[in-house]
C-alpha cells in the first residue's frame, strides 16, 4: 500500500469512528426518547407524564383481565414482576392479546394511577413453534420463563438507576 | 494472492469470468428459492400463536437480512473505490444501490403486513422501523446523489461517502430491540445461540436467505457486467467484442 493510499484509509476509517461516536452519544443522550414505551417500574417511579398520551408496555398479568359481559369494557393489570399497572380499555383487543402476553397500551395515565388506553398493541416474542410443541410444553407444566428472567432483569436495573 | 485480487479489478477480466459464474448463481438461486417459498408457505408448521401469518417469515427475514447486507457491500465497494481508486468498485456499488432499496422496502412492506394481524397496527415509531425506514432513505440517498452530479466521477465520490457513513446505521438497526424497548420482538436468528425455532421451521427460512443471498450476487454480476459495457464502450477490447457479437 503506497503512502498516500494508507494516508487516506486511515482519514476515512478517523472520520467514520469520529461519526460513529457522535452518532452513538446522541443515541445515549437521547434514549429515554427512543424507547417505545414506559415499563410499570418507571410510570410507579413518577417518570411518566400524567394526562398526557404516553404508550405503556409490560406483560398482561396472569388472572388479571376483567371483561365486561354488556360492552366492550375490559380491565386488565400490565406487569413488568417488579410494578404493575392497572389499565382500563374499551374496544376490540388483538388477536393475540392473553394473559400473559407482551402488550403495549396507548393511552392518558389519569392523577389516580390507573391507564385509560385507547390503543392496544400486542407484542410477541421471537419464539415460533408448532401448535402441537406449543401444547406438549404446556402439558408438561412449562412457564415462558426466559421471558420473565428478562423482564425482571429490566426491572432490577431500572431500580438500581432510580435508587442511584 | 495479491494478482488474482487484482486480475478482478480489471474490467475485462472481471467481464468474462462473471460471465462463466452468473448462470451458476442464477440457477442455485431459483432452485432455493423455489424450494424455500414451496417448503415455507405450504409445508412448514404453522405458529401456535401466530397460525399461518407467521409464514410472512419466509419473505420478511431474508429481504431485511439482505438489504443490510447490500448496504455493507455497497459501503465496503465504496471505500475500495475511495482508497485503491478501482474503478470496477465504483460500479459494482452503483448497481447494487436500486437492489438494496428495493429490499429494504420490502422488508417494510411484508413487516407492515405482518404487523397488522399479529400487532394490531402497521406502523410504530419504535427504534427497528424507524431505523429500517432511515435505511431505506440513504439508499435512496445514494442513488440521487451519484445522478446529482454532471461528472460521473464527483457522483461517485459523494455516493461513496454517504455509503460509508451510513454504514454506522446498521449496527443500530441490528441492536436496536436490545438497546431500547421496542414493539418488534429481538432476533430469532443468532450468531451465538441456536434459533428460537424448531428444525422444521428454521431449515426453510435458512434457505430462503441463502436463495436470497444468491440471487443479489447474480443480479449484481449481471448489472454490473452492462455497466461496464456501459462505462468502457470506447475501449478497444469492448469494441472487439461487439464486433464479435455481430
Amino acid at each position: 500500500m503506497t503512502p498516500k493510499r494508507r494516508q487516506k484509509l486511515l482519514i476515512i476509517l478517523g472520520g467514520l469512528v469520529l461519526a460513529g461516536l457522535a452518532i452513538g452519544l446522541t443515541l445515549y443522550a437521547l434514549r429515554a426518547n427512543i424507547n417505545l414505551f414506559f415499563s410499570p417500574v418507571q410510570i410507579a417511579q413518577g417518570d411518566a407524564p400524567i394526562e398526557r398520551s404516553i404508550r405503556a408496555g409490560g406483560l398482561v398479568k396472569e388472572g388479571s383481565v376483567f371483561r365486561d359481559p354488556q360492552s366492550l369494557d375490559v380491565e386488565f393489570r400490565i406487569t413488568d414482576y417488579v410494578d404493575e399497572l392497572g389499565v382500563s380499555y374499551n374496544g376490540i383487543l388483538p388477536d393475540l392479546f392473553r394473559e400473559g402476553q407482551g402488550v403495549v397500551v396507548v393511552g392518558k395515565l389519569q392523577a389516580d394511577g390507573r391507564f385509560v388506553a385507547d390503543k392496544v398493541l400486542a407484542r410477541h416474542d421471537e419464539n415460533y413453534m408448532p401448535p402441537e410443541v406449543a401444547q406438549a410444553l404446556e402439558d408438561a407444566g412449562y412457564s415462558p420463563a426466559d421471558y420473565q428472567e428478562k423482564a425482571a432483569e429490566v426491572g432490577k436495573r431500572l431500580n438500581k438507576q432510580a435508587s442511584e | 494472492m495479491w494478482t488474482f485480487i487484482h486480475k478482478w479489478g480489471s474490467p475485462k477480466w472481471f467481464y468474462s469470468m462473471s460471465g462463466k459464474l452468473q448462470p451458476w448463481f442464477w440457477t442455485v438461486s431459483l432452485l432455493l428459492i423455489a424450494v424455500g417459498t414451496l417448503w415455507g408457505l405450504a409445508f412448514a408448521p404453522a405458529d401456535y400463536q401466530q397460525g399461518n401469518s407467521f409464514r410472512i417469515i419466509y419473505v420478511h427475514v431474508p429481504a431485511a437480512f439482505l438489504a443490510q447486507s447490500i448496504f455493507v457491500s455497497m459501503a465496503a465497494a465504496a471505500l475500495v473505490f475511495m482508497v485503491w481508486k478501482i474503478k470496477i468498485a465504483d460500479m459494482a456499488a452503483t448497481v447494487m444501490a436500486p437492489l438494496g432499496a428495493v429490499m429494504t422496502f420490502v422488508a417494510l412492506f411484508s413487516g407492515a403486513v405482518w404487523g397488522v394481524p399479529t400487532w394490531g397496527t402497521w406502523w410504530m415509531w419504535d427504534a427497528r422501523l424507524t431505523s429500517m425506514l432511515i435505511l431505506l432513505f440513504l439508499f435512496l440517498g445514494v442513488i440521487a446523489l451519484r445522478s446529482a452530479f454532471t461528472s460521473r466521477d464527483s457522483g461517485s465520490r459523494a455516493a461513496s461517502v454517504l455509503a460509508m457513513v451510513g454504514v454506522i446505521n446498521i449496527p443500530i438497526i441490528k441492536y436496536s430491540v436490545d438497546w431500547w424497548f421496542t414493539l418488534h420482538q429481538p432476533a430469532t436468528f443468532r450468531v451465538t445461540s441456536s434459533p428460537s425455532m424448531p428444525t422444521e421451521m428454521w431449515l426453510p427460512l435458512l434457505i430462503m436467505v441463502l436463495g436470497f443471498y444468491c440471487f443479489f450476487i447474480a443480479l449484481t454480476l449481471m448489472r454490473t457486467r452492462s455497466e461496464i459495457l456501459r462505462r468502457e464502450a470506447n475501449k478497444r477490447w469492448v469494441m472487439d467484442l461487439m464486433k464479435e457479437a455481430h
